[in-house]
């Protein structure tokens, strides 16, 4: 199971826009990097993730072997009223994470 | 002979032989980063660090809270005072050694390996607790004499580049090395998270790019020489208050 962190503000306010962030940690091999014995490291990165808020999903994301070890995402979006923050992504292996926070809509 | 003349005799010998000498002010190393690293680091969710954290505190909760209960009242105030002699391993030993120790002799041994995931998530997460707290290491009894070899380590040239860490840390610190700025080489904010490295790793592997940067032989993962040297740089750090996990490029 795969780590990872996801922010929002302690209470939101139905129709604002608010910052979502999300933090995944995971090499995201490039598929370029050698090991010490010479061998190629399989390409692998996180290649696809989706936040839902509620079970609709607000924002979706195809990250490729140009992003950063530990990928840092954040957005905005606008919440008509509550329901849970869920993240989930999947890496180029097949491996599957997901976090998830509840949203205190006032 | 009366005590002037000791005095008068002794002037010459330099300020570390008898007690440490300390960079005036010190100066945490994320003092001498760049502005955005330094609010990476001030940033408690956008710290890849805290993924370390993250984890620990979830190993923690899993496999050592049993006996140790709430790290934040247990742990508090522990990584200042590492390394450490330690009674029942007879040597003086770093976090990382004394967390991988208690792993291994608990009611359900778990043999951790240096450098590897789950330990620097659990001295990470012990870090963590004693955030804001200074370094007050024991450097009396078993330790003064490994205080003392981290000292000579520290002094010694080395290398083919042939040069010590006093040359950089003591010498030249807050000048510029190509597009570094040179730190006072403190041991604060450790475990830190290299963006270089794109990973969180320890201080010894940070000594371990030291040693590689003068083009010396490396010593290995939990070496008594690289114990001496972290030893010695924490009593030369006494008093600077700790942020781990740390950032760095």
């Amino acid at each position: 199971m795969m780590l990872g962190r996801v922010q929002v503000p302690t209470t939101v306010r139905k129709g604002e826009p608010f910052e979502v962030r999300i933090l995944v940690q995971h090499p995201m091999e490039t598929g370029y990097r050698r090991d010490l014995n010479g061998q190629a490291i399989p390409m692998n990165v996180v290649d696809k993730l989706a936040c839902r808020i509620g079970g609709r999903e607000v924002f979706s994301a195809e990250l490729g072997s140009g992003m950063a070890a530990n990928p840092y995402i954040a957005f905005y979006v606008v919440v008509d009223g509550p329901g849970t923050v869920e993240v989930e992504w999947s890496d180029d292996r097949g491996e599957r994470g997901t976090v998830s926070t509840p949203l205190n809509v006032t | 002979m009366s005590l002037k003349f000791f005095a008068a005799f002794f002037a010459w010998i330099p300020a570390y032989a008898g007690t440490t000498a300390q960079p005036q002010p010190l100066k945490s190393g994320i003092e001498f980063q760049s502005v955005d690293v330094q609010r990476l680091q001030a940033d408690d969710f956008g710290n890849p660090g805290m993924l370390w954290v993250t984890r620990g505190e979830a190993l923690w909760k899993d496999k050592c809270a049993s006996c140790h209960q709430d790290a934040a009242v247990s742990m508090r105030g522990v990584a200042t005072r590492y390394p450490k002699h330690d009674a029942a391993l007879g040597r003086v030993v770093n976090l990382d050694e004394r967390i991988r120790a208690c792993a291994a002799r608990n009611p359900a041994p778990v043999a951790l390996a240096l450098e590897s995931e789950p330990l620097l998530a659990l001295s990470t997460y012990v870090s963590r607790q004693s955030r804001g707290l200074p370094i007050s290491v024991a450097t009396d009894g078993p330790a003064a004499a490994v205080l003392a070899r981290g000292r000579d380590i520290y002094f010694q040239r080395q290398g083919q580049l042939n040069v010590a860490c006093t040359q950089c840390h003591d010498a030249s610190w807050g000048r510029t090395l190509l597009a570094e700025k040179l730190s006072q080489g403190h041991p604060a904010d450790w475990p830190a998270y290299r963006l270089e490295w794109q990973t969180l790793g320890s201080l010894q592997r940070r000594l371990r790019a030291c040693y590689f940067g003068v083009r010396a032989e490396l010593p290995n993962f939990g070496a008594p020489d690289l114990v001496a040297l972290e030893l010695y740089l924490a009593d030369r750090a006494r008093g600077l208050a700790i942020s781990p996990p740390g950032v760095r490029k």
